[in-house]
């Protein structure tokens, strides 16, 4: 086994891999014999005589910012010019490119790739600038202490000397790798802290940002597949001759997932799909609906769970308390639905199998794809492109698009290269959803009003179950994705007890934008407020005397209550809820502002955010981020539902699985606490706590208290 | 055989009648800056200019286009600097980026008819195109910029 080592403290997950994988991964690239045409000091930089520098990053752009941020890190460090910094999507390869939060996968998600790559990026900045000013002293026979270099010129002042770094190209290239560098301190940054311009801003205004879909390769064939109506259900009889003559239809073939239809395009690939006879064996499906789930869940939750956080005695204190109240709580599938459906394209080559995809788990899809193909691990290569959203979907241990398109380029041999599309329906329809959930809540208070006891239960689907990752992360039975949020919610109370139950559904479920939180923080943060109405407590009085110990969870609430004009005077039908909770290491309270009007309509008014992830590495960005998690999470919480009926899945479309849109989006504002702690991510954790500070607003509106998702399904109305 | 007219230019097409444009546009054409979404006219990510009305292509036949001028993000302007492009540049609207293309092109014909156009306005013109991103914010601030910059 080779561990993982994880950065930052109180990191929840380091990966492990089984010795085998790890050894495939690590497995070096040939030494470079080609001629210097560009210094590349390590694999992370490359400056060529132009003076452009390419920044080679490791994670996938899919919006949250990654390539401006990792290559802000560098450009600091190496002191060179932002306009001349451009941005390469980072190969698969494992020893290189591992998120160093995840030992040797190379992949993102977790809001890592700012936290882990904070000082390797810095490192292979400084490296750099190291050289170039080695170069230089041998080069004008000068001290290298008195050579400053300044956006991207190193000059020696001394001597009125200067160059570029591309002058300095080959010199470098020829110094020795220095084994330590210092780097910077905060003072001297010149673009950390700053909202230096997005790298991907050009080509995103202009239509020429390349997306999987936007691939194109001579003789390539569209591929759509046929998926069953149910999860598990497959081919068992199809007549694909009606397709096959329909204008531009290619070949009909049967794969694991489905019946795939080539063509030359999209429209014929559809047209030709739509024409497909199929019969389907339904024998090993799913035919559940969510409601009898949810019945299953309400049941197996009047049963213990396995342990996950035990403190103090909750039976004795429950007994002891002078007041009790529970509460239940449910959460629907939902469905990740970015703006890009799946697909990828993929060529098979002299046995290298090669994907163009926006990829954010390149170790699994290496692992699945080459099981697939028969071929070596390292031969499955990856050509990085932006993903049009993602919000986990496209990290998927089962690889499963990645898969299906393995399986039609093996069916025709390679014959011609394929782009896998996606319908939206496909989309929508194919699973891999954030699980469902149901909680139940139950707290003792004692006749001071004071939390003594508090008992949380969780049932819902493992992520990790049944994945390559189940057996390094999955401990004595608990997917800690299952419970993160609950397992270290930060309340101090003195007797506790969490416990967990992951029944085993044939839905397949997986990571959504900030994964348990979407549930362990709706339904404490609801709960917390109506514990604080039960004892006459003001909601952020409350929480600020339980969280004494947690000095910057606290400070977020306080700034949230006093930027979100916490207890000032509100119309009649307006109400305001606060929310507080951390995720992936960074800290984040929000304060919504709702109106419920007579007739029960909604409106999110305004909404404060205020953010604590360490040192701010682009403010701007930042901000960005808490409004897109809020904005993502109310979609989820004013409508968001995935529903099952005897197995089929409900929703199809956006008519039917909405998201927010321009004018339901309230007036939000973005409080950055400032901080010279390493930093931390900002691309989930803003969801968390926006649906409890809804429905918590909701709450002071109405008097009504929402304990399922999503609102929609509520009666508002004032009678 | 159709004959289109898209930026500025004549295309003749192969492709059978019912093709939605969207299809045209990216198969065909090579024009990959308009995006499938959803195929069904709900998110605007496949919006262009037919006749400088904005149009959700993935739900127009290329049969009924002979003769109409076409516009796409790649024909909006030579150097990336419309107005709307420039405000866009300046506010930093995107993330994932892949609504942009028909965001922008919404953008530009609302201007076109409302040179100073109200949140309300935006509210209306804009709410046909989905971010999933949510960058709404950015792109009101950006549309109301553009529209400053005239």
């Amino acid at each position: 086994m080779k561990s993982g080592a994880a950065l930052g403290a109180g990191l929840t997950l380091a990966f492990y891999f089984p010795s085998g994988l790890a050894k495939s991964v690590t497995a070096g690239a040939a030494p470079d014999t080609t001629p210097i045409t560009a210094f590349e000091p390590n694999a992370f930089l490359r400056i060529a005589q132009d003076n452009s520098v390419t920044v080679i990053v490791k994670h996938l752009e899919m919006g949250q910012g990654t390539y401006t941020g990792l290559s802000t890190l560098i450009a600091d460090e190496l002191d060179a010019d932002w306009s001349l910094i451009r941005v390469e999507g980072a190969p698969a390869n494992g020893s290189l490119y591992n998120n160093l939060a995840w030992g040797p996968a190379q992949g993102t998600g977790q809001s890592t790739s700012i936290a882990n790559s904070f000082e390797q990026m810095r490192k292979a900045g400084a490296t750099a600038r190291a050289m170039l000013v080695a170069a230089a002293a041998v080069q004008w026979q000068v001290p290298e202490n008195e050579i400053s270099v300044n956006k991207g010129v190193v000059q020696h002042l001394g001597s009125n000397r200067r160059a570029s770094f591309g002058d300095l190209v080959v010199a470098a290239s020829k110094q020795p790798i220095p084994a330590m560098v210092t780097l910077k301190e905060a003072k001297d940054f010149q673009l950390i802290g700053k909202n230096t311009e997005r790298k991907d801003t050009l080509e995103k205004l202009n239509g020429t940002a390349t997306y999987t879909a936007d691939v194109q390769q001579p003789g390539l064939l569209t591929a759509l597949v046929a998926h069953p109506p149910l999860f598990g259900a497959k081919v068992k009889a199809f007549d694909a001759s009606k397709a096959k003559t329909i204008p531009g239809v290619v070949d009909v073939l049967q794969i694991p997932s489905g019946l795939a239809v080539l063509a030359n395009g999209f429209w014929p690939a559809k047209l030709g799909r739509d024409a497909l006879e199929i019969e389907w064996d339904e024998s090993e499906a799913n035919k559940l609906g969510s409601e009898e789930i949810m019945q299953q869940y309400r049941e197996i939750a009047n049963t213990p769970g396995l342990p996950v956080r035990i403190e103090g005695d909750c039976e004795q204190a429950m007994t002891d308390a002078a007041q009790k109240l529970s509460a239940s709580f449910e959460f629907p599938y939902l469905a990740h639905a970015a703006m890009e459906p799946l697909g990828c394209t993929m060529a098979l080559k002299s046995g290298t199998g090669e994907l163009w995809n926006g990829e954010q788990f390149q170790t699994m899809t290496q692992l699945k794809v080459s099981n697939v193909l028969g071929v070596k691990f390292n031969q499955v290569k990856i050509n990085m492109l932006y993903a049009g959203g993602s919000f986990g979907r496209r990290a998927n241990p089962r690889a499963d698009y990645q898969s299906e398109a393995a399986y039609i380029i093996k069916a025709i041999a390679g014959r011609v290269p394929i782009k896998l599309l996606w319908t939206r329906e496909d989309d929508m329809r194919a699973g891999y959803y954030r699980p469902l959930n149901y909680h139940t809540l139950e707290a003792g208070l004692d006749d001071q009003g004071k939390l003594i006891a508090w008992r949380h239960r969780i049932v819902g689907q493992s992520i990790l179950a049944d994945t390559p990752l189940e057996p390094v992360l999955i401990q004595k039975g608990i997917d800690p994705m299952s419970v993160e949020g609950a397992r270290d919610m930060p309340y101090h109370i003195p007797n506790i007890h969490l416990d967990l139950h992951t029944p085993k559904i044939g839905v397949p479920v997986l990571w959504w934008r900030s994964v348990g939180h979407t549930h362990t923080a709706f339904s404490i943060e609801t709960f917390i407020d109506e514990l604080a109405a039960a004892v006459k407590k003001d909601p952020v009085e409350f929480r600020q005397q339980l969280l004494a110990d947690e000095p910057r969870l606290l400070n977020v609430l306080n700034l949230a209550a006093e930027k979100g004009r916490w207890g000032k005077p509100l119309a009649k039908g307006q109400g305001r809820g606060i929310a507080v909770h951390k995720s992936f290491n960074t800290y984040v309270a929000q304060v919504a502002e709702v109106t419920v009007t007579q007739n029960g309509q909604l409106k999110i008014d305004r909404v404060t955010c205020v953010v604590d992830c360490g040192m701010a590495i682009n403010p701007g960005i930042i901000e960005e981020q808490m409004h897109g998690g809020i904005g993502f999470g109310l979609s989820a919480a004013l409508r968001g539902a995935i529903t099952l009926n005897k197995g089929k899945v409900e929703q199809s479309n956006f008519h039917d699985y909405a998201p927010l849109r321009i004018n339901e989006m309230p007036q939000v504002s973005v409080h950055i606490v400032p901080s010279s702690k390493a930093p931390t991510g900002v691309g989930e954790p803003g969801v968390p706590p926006i649906a409890p500070a809804v429905c918590n607003a909701i709450f002071s509106a109405t008097g009504k208290r929402i304990r399922s998702l999503p609102i929609s399904q509520h009666d508002l109305r004032q009678t | 055989m159709i004959t289109l007219l898209v930026n500025g230019e004549k295309q003749v097409v192969k492709a059978s009648p019912d093709t939605p444009l969207l299809w045209v546009l990216r198969d065909d054409l090579g024009l990959t800056g308009t995006k499938y979404g959803c195929g069904m006219a709900l998110c605007g990510a496949c919006t262009v200019h037919i006749d400088g009305e904005a149009v959700r292509s993935c739900v127009i036949p290329v049969s009924s286009l002979a003769g109409k001028k076409i516009t796409t993000i790649e024909g909006l302007s030579q150097n990336s600097d419309h107005p709307v492009q420039k405000a866009w540049a300046a506010v930093q609207v995107s993330q994932c980026g892949y609504c942009q293309s028909g965001q922008i092109m919404s953008a530009v014909a609302l201007l076109a008819k409302r040179p100073h156009p109200t949140d309300a306005d935006i509210d209306l013109a804009m709410s046909g195109n989905i971010c999933r991103c949510a960058s709404y914010s950015q792109i009101r601030a950006a549309i109301h910029r553009a529209a400053k910059a005239g």
